[in-house]
């Protein structure tokens, strides 16, 4: 009893002194706080204090003094320092838009493949003019790619050659392709002759020579990169967790002396040979033996083991360091292989900084830090690793895998400044398909645009417009297309009809159309030529549009179910007529087939849904050489749209129902329209195929198995209890 | 043995008087604990009121009680800040250091009233009002040490927000004073109405060394990209007015230009515009037959008529937002705060934050060349784009630039981002209000690929017990050849296994559990994630009549 009275007080006395230690602990550790630091916080001043702006502080008087702001703004352009208002000609670009002019280029002038490569690049866009009085912006034809003096592609006396161009005009509205600048030792930024106010797209610029809004960072790339197409992103799928082999890798030179070799020295600190394999080597250039200091051999023969490509493939995150100059081609080859880029590169202005945000698909490290850097990445979280992987495959493909995009971007940048109000957002460069599918000037509100409606969490409109290619002339109202106005305008969906009059005679009166509940417009075609069939018409105003030929059988409930699956799928043709193409091995060329197969690759645009959009990218976006191809031949427009449409989304279109029979046989009328009867006509669309697959560079088209069919259908219920059953009727 | 006899034998002649003796030790112990403990109740608790008193007369310390700094004739002068000053040139990360939050530390120097050798102040308003918001809102936040060492950027106290009332030499000499100062490395300084009569450099004269500036009103030419921050010019309406938020739409006025100082030359301007399109244009000037007072400022007029500003705004669908002898003008704050879309013209000028922000999403900028076109330039801008601008025009100052607390933060976020980029609010998280962020679907699988065979897929089998069927399934799936792992989950809850085979979807309470189950779901994701489609996808060739051997997918349907 008594030991239990004992233990109860010394409990309850240990109890008590805990909660004084308890008690005691905040309030000790405050104290101390007010007695050793003077302001632990900003004090909060009781006396009223006086606004930074007083009210009555008016600059009117004293501004109207002065001289014109337009002088003012016209002081700065002496400066060698270049912006857009003070070098820039904006005149030149108003009337006929944005276009290039490319100087002729000379007999005995050596010109580097590269060079070459945009060069043709610029003169195949759509941009391309070959009269200087149109141009807007002027590209040299000497090559000035390799200013560097030791290099063999270095062209000499181009100061002169330069000063001797006729347009020169010190450089204004020019732009200068630049890959390589300065020599050993010490790698300057100079380009060996005066480029006046010319812009410059050059590689490995720095942040201090950049001038913001005038130049632009372009990628470092190498004479192998394809002037076209080029290589698909590596990534193929989705892992899940993110993680690969390793987590970081580099493999590259070494620079025992001089600019740059401090980073790459000191990488051998972070490599631990297991997740982080840093390799360098030593062994490059003529007398690196001379140099060579203790770890040169043990490097070496580290560097030797691993294979680069494997590394490359097999890990989360690449190095890249800057070389002798700041950009290196580690930058591009990784992020081809989806592997997230960590730069460490202090100063270097990213390439298409202007408009990229590299912070969601590269780490952007610290050369100071450099020992940070792997357990920064370690830290990144595996959504942030998801996304940053998917990002560097969107962007590679977007605006890096070929020459050729590297130059449009270029140019659209350039453009996008002379446009200003008009330009491109943030977000229609940093999404997929990426600023040069998405056209500023069909309209600067992103619900306009088939891609952006989930990121604006909107929907597409509710409303359709049928377009109705016709070429033969009205005889008799048991015509198929008279049926086939009747079918579409009863669709609930259905906002207008407008019948694109393509053939040679006249328009039929106003009454001979039969009377429908949506109006019908008729409009006719001023040249009737095939490409007039999917031009961007004022009259278009809903987002969906219905291209159907004249001959197309549909019925009302077939348009209803079609148009339903569209707007799940607003950004891919959804229609029914498919066809397929093959790579034939035998004569190596692609193939086209309208064959029963168990896949397709194209919706004909026949009876097909896609939006106004693509329209206006048919037509503003594919050059001229394709259209007329298309109206020379009356063929293969539905497989243009069909590529062009595959090329923006990477995606196949969507088929619906199946349907045997989408044409009415041509019972012995002989007109324009039966040209499928012609034999010609599939040998054309062979041809057709292979040369859109040239321009774009690569197959843009993907192969589907899949079919949309509604839910129900053929299934062994009641045909009562099924919404869409008038499908399985025909 | 021996020594438990021995204790055996003392221990009851014992236990009583230690018992006392214990006793009186323990209760003495006791009272002194319990003494301590109240104590430090009373001191905890209840002199509370003794430290705020203590606080508040914190509270009343006035600005006069900061101690007086007289500068020399000869003291030091920074140099004039660098042009090629960049994030890795001229900035210490070191100081920053690695650590797991990923904050910058930011100290305050205390206040102190600098003045020359005759004991003139160095500035004539002193501490501002705003500064000192400024300065107590980043001193309640996350970034604030007390600290000096392990600080990573350095706030002086001394205000220059407005460079009219600085005297330049010796508030660049108290710069240098500053006691690590050292070069100016890792100090910001915050501005807003740079430069002077007659030239207005458009970044603040005060020579500061490698010093971060915070500024309004940057020109492309004075602006250091990635290290200066560009900062809106606080508009003192912003606290003093509260303007509703206002659905967006059409508008009374079209466009909207409420500026005082104009210059003469685009004031012509715009009157030629009025003339041309009327009444779609409101051109408003100050009010000349008003007495000059501090109410003047809350009017504009326009021939004789009486407008109230800032409410006027509200009015319009664009306001125009033109340089004046700055190229920051506090209008743009009142403009954003109506709701009212800025037509900003002010070339070369960086506008508000440019590095985080997308204006183009918000605001319409365009060169003051091109003045005469505006009103047809902004007829061509879609309905619907307007609206979101709009929209987008309001939380840009709700969230930016509503409070001299939005605009510090903001600015210490951004140089944060760029010390730790790979923990740095994404562009869409800085330009996304949280409308948007509700009702859009990013989905984390966002680039299109269409997998490739080889991998295959995992299937995932749960079952209830019923092996049977669940045997027939494990059979049938593997037979599929793209199938690289079969899971089965394993859910026996001790139940006995159900006689049908269908027995689980023929159950009613079963239907009941899966509808509770579903608007379980539901009311957790807080809305219907699952959309009703009226289309299901069939191989390309199904149930059409067609040799089931040459179909990809043969026999499927069957089932």
């Amino acid at each position: 009893m008594q030991a239990k009275k004992r233990y109860l007080i010394l409990f309850s006395a240990g109890v008590c002194l805990i909660l004084l230690f308890y008690l005691q602990g905040p309030a000790s550790r405050r104290t101390p706080n007010r007695g050793d630091d003077p302001h632990p916080h900003w004090p909060h001043f009781s006396d009223p204090l006086r606004a930074f702006i007083p009210w009555d502080q008016t600059e009117t008087e004293d501004y109207n003094v002065r001289v014109s702001p337009r002088h003012k703004r016209d002081d700065n352009s002496g400066a060698y320092k270049c912006r857009m208002d003070s070098c820039f000609d904006f005149s030149l670009c108003g009337s006929n838009g944005f276009k290039v002019y490319v100087y002729p280029q000379q007999k005995g002038e050596k010109i580097s493949e590269s060079y070459r490569n945009i060069l043709s690049s610029i003169e195949s866009s759509r941009f391309y003019t070959s009269d200087p009085g149109q141009a807007c912006l002027f590209v040299l034809n000497l090559d000035t790619l390799d200013r560097d003096q030791l290099s063999p592609q270095y062209v000499h006396n181009l100061k002169t050659k330069i000063q001797n161009l006729n347009l020169w005009n010190n450089g204004r509205n020019h732009l200068i392709f630049n890959l390589y600048s300065g020599t050993w030792p010490d790698y300057t930024e100079d380009l060996g002759f005066e480029i006046g106010q010319a812009m410059l797209a050059k590689a490995s610029i720095s942040t201090e020579n950049f001038r913001p809004d005038f130049d632009i960072s372009i990628p470092l790339f190498s004479k192998d990169h394809p002037r076209t197409g080029g290589d698909r992103g590596y990534l193929k799928y989705n892992t899940i967790p993110p993680f690969r082999k390793y987590v970081l890798v580099f493999k590259g030179k070494r620079y025992l002396t001089g600019i740059g070799s401090d980073t790459r020295n000191a990488l051998h600190h972070v490599h631990n040979a297991e997740d982080v394999v840093l390799l360098t080597t030593c062994k490059h250039g003529k007398d690196w033996q001379k140099h060579k200091d203790a770890r040169c051999d043990k490097d070496n023969a580290e560097y030797d083991r691993y294979d680069y490509k494997e590394m490359l493939h097999n890990s989360t995150f690449c190095l890249v360091p800057r070389g002798r100059r700041l950009g290196s081609f580690r930058f591009l080859e990784a992020l081809q292989a989806a592997c997230v880029p960590v730069m460490l590169s202090n100063g270097w202005e990213l390439p298409f900084s202007e408009i990229i945000d590299w912070h969601t698909a590269a780490v952007i490290g610290d050369e100071r830090l450099l020992l940070q850097i792997p357990s920064t990445v370690r830290s990144i979280h595996q959504d942030r690793i998801l996304s940053l992987r998917q990002q560097t495959q969107f962007l590679w493909e977007a605006y890096f895998s070929s020459v050729e995009k590297i130059v449009l971007t270029t140019l659209e940048i350039i453009q996008d400044r002379v446009l200003q109000h008009n330009a491109r957002s943030t977000l229609m460069w940093n999404r997929l398909p990426g600023g040069l599918f998405t056209l500023p000037q069909f309209s600067s509100y992103l619900g306009d645009f088939p891609f952006f409606y989930s990121v604006l969490g909107v929907k597409p409109q509710q409303k359709f417009t049928a377009v109705i290619h016709a070429v033969t002339p009205l005889v008799s109202q048991s015509q198929p297309i008279f049926k086939l106005l009747v079918a579409v305008a009863k669709s609930q969906y259905c906002a207008q009809i407008i019948v694109l009059w393509n053939c040679d005679k006249p328009l039929p009166a106003k009454h001979r159309w039969p009377a429908t509940s949506v109006p019908v417009i008729v409009i006719e075609g001023e040249s009737k030529v095939m490409s007039s069939r999917f031009l961007p018409y004022d009259n278009i105003r809903t987002d969906a549009v219905l291209s159907l030929d004249e001959d197309t059988v549909l019925s009302t409930t077939e348009v209803d179910f079609a148009f339903t699956v569209w707007q799940i799928f607003p950004e891919r043709i959804v229609g029914y007529p498919a066809r397929s193409h093959f790579w034939d091995s035998n004569k190596e060329r692609w193939g086209y087939t309208s064959k029963w197969t168990n896949d397709y690759s194209m919706v004909l645009t026949g009876a097909a849904f896609y939006h106004r959009y693509y329209n206006y990218l048919y037509t503003q976006y594919l050059p001229g050489s394709l259209k007329s191809m298309v109206d020379q031949l009356s063929n293969c427009e539905d497989i243009l749209m069909n590529f062009l449409v595959s090329a923006v989304t990477k995606m196949p279109p969507i088929k619906v129902t199946q349907k045997k029979q989408y044409k009415e046989t041509m019972m012995g009328q002989t007109s324009r329209a039966s040209r499928w009867a012609d034999p010609d006509h599939f040998a054309q669309r062979q041809m057709c195929m292979n040369k859109f697959a040239s321009w774009f560079g690569t197959m843009p088209l993907v192969h589907s198995q899949m079919r949309l069919d509604p839910v129900l259908f053929k299934d062994q219920v009641s045909i009562l209890r099924k919404k869409y059953r008038d499908i399985e009727r025909l | 043995m021996c020594a438990s006899v021995k204790y055996g034998s003392r221990g009851p002649a014992l236990i009583p008087r230690m018992k006392t003796k214990h006793r009186i030790y323990y209760i003495t112990l006791f009272s002194v604990v319990l003494l301590g403990l109240i104590a430090t109740g009373m001191f905890q608790f209840w002199p509370h009121s003794i430290e705020s008193s203590a606080e508040w007369s914190l509270d009343r310390r006035s600005v006069h009680d900061a101690p007086l700094v007289r500068i020399p004739m000869s003291s030091p002068i920074p140099e004039r800040g660098d042009l090629s000053c960049r994030m890795h040139t001229c900035f210490d990360v070191y100081r920053c250091g690695y650590n797991p939050k990923n904050k910058i530390k930011v100290f305050i120097y205390p206040l102190q009233r600098f003045v020359d050798e005759v004991g003139v102040p160095i500035s004539s308003t002193g501490l501002s009002r705003e500064y000192n918001d400024l300065l107590s809102a980043i001193s309640d936040s996350d970034f604030y040490t007390d600290d000096v060492t392990r600080a990573c950027l350095f706030i002086p106290s001394i205000d220059v927000l407005n460079q009219n009332s600085l005297r330049i030499r010796e508030t660049a000499q108290a710069l240098a004073m500053l006691p690590r100062w050292d070069k100016g490395m890792n100090h910001l300084l915050f501005n807003m109405l740079p430069g002077g009569p007659p030239d207005y450099n458009t970044a603040l004269d005060v020579p500061r060394d490698r010093a971060l500036l915070a500024g309004g009103g940057f020109s492309t030419w004075t602006y250091r990209q990635g290290y200066d921050v560009s900062i809106p010019v606080y508009s003192p309406l912003s606290a003093e007015v509260d303007l509703p938020e206002r659905q967006p739409g059409p508008r009374r006025y079209f466009i909207l230009s409420s500026q005082t100082a104009i210059h003469r030359e685009y004031r012509v301007e715009l009157e030629r515009l009025k003339e041309e399109n009327g009444e779609a244009l409101l051109l408003l000037d100050k009010c000349s037959n008003l007495s000059q007072d501090l109410a003047s400022v809350r009017k504009r007029c326009y021939k004789g008529q009486v407008y109230d500003y800032p409410q006027i705004l509200q009015e319009s669908s664009f306001c125009v937002v033109l340089r004046g002898a700055r190229l920051g003008q506090a209008t743009l704050s009142d403009v954003l705060q109506a709701g009212c879309v800025p037509v900003i013209m002010a070339d070369s000028y960086i506008l508000p934050f440019s590095e985080v922000l997308d204006w183009k999403r918000a605001s319409v900028v365009i060169p003051e060349e091109k003045l005469p076109e505006m009103y047809t330039i902004l007829k061509s801008i879609p309905h619907r784009q307007v609206e979101e601008m709009q929209r987008q025009a309001r939380w840009f100052w709700e969230a930016y630039f509503s409070s001299m607390k939005a605009i510090g933060m903001t600015t210490l976020q951004i140089i944060n981002d760029r010390i730790y980029p790979y923990a740095a609010r994404t562009y869409e998280e800085w330009n996304n209000p949280s409308v948007v962020k509700w009702s859009s679907v990013n989905s984390p699988l966002f680039l299109p690929l269409i997998p490739p065979r080889s991998p295959g897929f995992t299937a995932v089998v749960l079952t209830y017990d019923r092996i049977e069927s669940l045997f027939r399934v494990i059979t049938e799936i593997s037979k599929v050849p793209s199938l690289a792992k079969l899971l089965v989950v394993w859910n026996n809850q001790n139940k006995s296994p159900p006689e049908a085979i269908d027995g689980l979807s023929l159950d009613q309470t079963h239907m009941v559990e899966r509808s509770e189950c579903i608007n379980k779901f539901a009311s957790v994701f807080g809305t219907m994630p699952l959309k009703v489609v009226e289309h299901r996808a069939d191989p390309v060739l199904y149930k059409d009549d067609f040799p089931e051997k040459l179909k990809s997918f043969p026999n499927i349907g069957s089932l």
